[in-house]
């Protein structure tokens, strides 16, 4: 990989040990996937932040690096709400833990906004044609897919890296020749706004790594593209798939996979809820403004009689303080810098019911719950049934 | 005997090696504390890395097992280099956080390395350098 003499020098360590750290990442990582050359980002979304996930080691090795980021950044969803944990029914050792992780990055200058959705509070992150490195699975897709901009998926340090230097090596979703589709998706139904978790779920598990070009009856809207992302990103490893006309086309001859209404409907039946729901979770990922609105809309004069999390970025709860108060009226809590599949909160629970595909995907293999599946309003009519 | 290589992370060591033909997959598969390889399933069971030229094809799983690497190493329990056939980004990123010398290119022959043979990896000079012959 060609350096330019300034990163040549960060690499020689002449700039400081934890910048030397930095390049050695990035240059490991340009050799393995063969890029040419560092490019610089717009921003950075860094994961590796739930201590859950990172532990012990994880959090000693951001406590060890010295310096500022060069770019913005922000962080992964946490463990917990940072302010609220105490509800959560996280324990004072776990909570000591995420906050010092936190701090370790903010130390950093990383912004501690902990969102799986840093598009919904950082317009300036991320703009069409922007190079980024995100490392969220749904925040790659989204920013890969509806916003325009180029990322891979960063893991922890290489993300880390990337806001330290600047830059990120240049393959993968940063070429032009890995973002043609490779699969078209004919949907041959009408769809709801809550079908799109599912289609994602079904499309995701079928493509693994494709590029999907969709052929729909009508344009999704920017929640339905987030929830669709994020499910594909969940059951497969979609990173980048496409939704208009007159963009790049699959070539010819190209597999093409048809999904009915009636593949839809029988991943709804497989995962209907029932009795044994003791929570429901909604907000992966994290909730736009419009969704509280739906919420609170939903919840007007309603009790719950399970618990309901609600998860969304702090910068949105913070817009719109009304809309929070109204939802909590019901007894629901609106969860900040968190979600239902990353914090350990959840282990105290039996079977989730979630309206997200990607949710689906993910509470039962890495939160080892049941999960059952339905839409905003039937989960909120799942959470304030009477026992 | 002497293997053209090439460097992922720097440095250099010489210690006993400790191949395997399988994968490794740091998360779940190796104490962090203690080095010893915990997965009943694992070629390496029982085996600690701790000191040792590690000699695997690669890395698999969790992201997490960079951090997991970093651990071993800040505990004293971390292989003293490792060999790949070919670096993916999880042992490559965790080589590198940990100051671990690591390489790969490598022919797969040297998966079958005896277990103790001395092994000198010098990855700023891109050598492998076997004492016993293969």
């Amino acid at each position: 990989m060609h350096l330019s003499r300034e990163e040549e020098r960060a690499h020689q360590g002449e700039l400081g040990d934890s910048l030397r750290k930095a390049m050695e990442i990035l240059v490991a990582l340009g050799d393995i996937y063969g890029a040419d050359r560092l490019i610089p980002v717009r921003s950075v979304q860094v994961a590796g932040v739930s201590f859950k996930t990172i532990g012990e080691a994880g959090l000693e090795w951001i406590s060890d690096l010295q310096g500022k980021v060069a770019v913005p950044a922000v962080l992964n969803p946490a463990g917990m709400d940072l302010h609220r944990w105490r509800e959560m029914g996280i324990d004072e050792s776990f909570a000591k833990k995420q906050l010092e992780v936190v701090e370790a990055y903010r130390r950093l200058g990383v912004s501690p906004d902990c969102t799986c959705t840093p598009y919904q509070i950082k317009p300036g992150f991320a703009q069409r044609g922007d190079h980024l490195a995100w490392s969220e699975s749904s925040a790659v897709s989204f920013a890969n897919s509806v916003i325009g901009a180029r990322t891979n998926r960063e893991g922890g340090p290489s993300a880390l890296a990337a806001a330290l230097v600047g830059k990120t090596p240049r393959y993968g979703y940063h070429l032009e020749e890995n973002r043609v589709p490779t699969i078209n998706i004919a949907v041959d139904a009408d769809l709801k706004p809550s079908d799109y978790g599912i289609l994602g779920f079904i499309v995701g598990r079928e493509v693994g790594e494709g590029v999907p070009q969709f052929i729909f009856r009508r344009r999704p809207d920017i929640d339905e593209l987030k929830a669709l992302g994020a499910a594909m990103a969940a059951s497969g490893s979609v990173a980048l798939y496409y939704f208009e006309e007159g963009g790049p086309e699959a070539p010819k001859g190209a597999e093409e996979i048809e999904v009915t209404a009636a593949d839809l409907q029988a991943v709804r039946e497989e995962n209907s809820p029932d009795e044994e729901v003791d929570i429901v979770a909604i907000g992966c990922p994290h909730t736009s403004e419009r969704e509280l609105e739906e919420l609170a809309r939903l919840l007007e004069g309603k009790k719950v009689e399970r618990e309901l999390w609600i998860c969304t970025a702090r910068g949105i709860a913070e817009r719109c303080p009304r809309l929070v108060e109204r939802i909590e009226g019901s007894g629901a809590r609106v969860l900040c810098d968190t979600c239902m599949v990353v914090s350990p909160a959840s282990d105290q629970y039996n079977k989730m019911m979630v309206n997200s595909g990607k949710a689906l995907a993910y509470v039962p293999t890495l939160c080892k719950m049941k999960a059952a599946y339905g839409s905003a309003a039937e989960c909120v009519e799942a959470a304030t049934r009477r026992v | 005997m002497e293997f053209l290589c090439h460097k992922i992370s720097g440095g250099s060591a010489s210690a006993p090696a400790l191949a395997s033909r399988e994968a490794i997959s740091f998360l779940g598969t190796v104490d962090p504390e203690t080095g010893e390889v915990v997965d009943p399933g694992h070629q390496l069971f029982g085996k600690a890395i701790g000191g040792k030229v590690l000699i695997f094809p690669g890395g698999k799983g969790s992201t997490v097992g960079s951090y997991v690497i970093y651990q071993l190493k800040k505990r004293g329990v971390a292989p003293a280099a490792m060999i790949n056939l070919r670096s993916e980004p999880i042992v490559a990123v965790g080589a590198i956080i940990s100051g671990i010398p690591l390489v790969d290119g490598l022919p797969a022959d040297i998966l079958r390395l005896e277990e103790g043979t001395l092994v000198t990896v010098d990855a700023d000079r891109g050598r492998v350098i076997v004492r016993d012959g293969l």
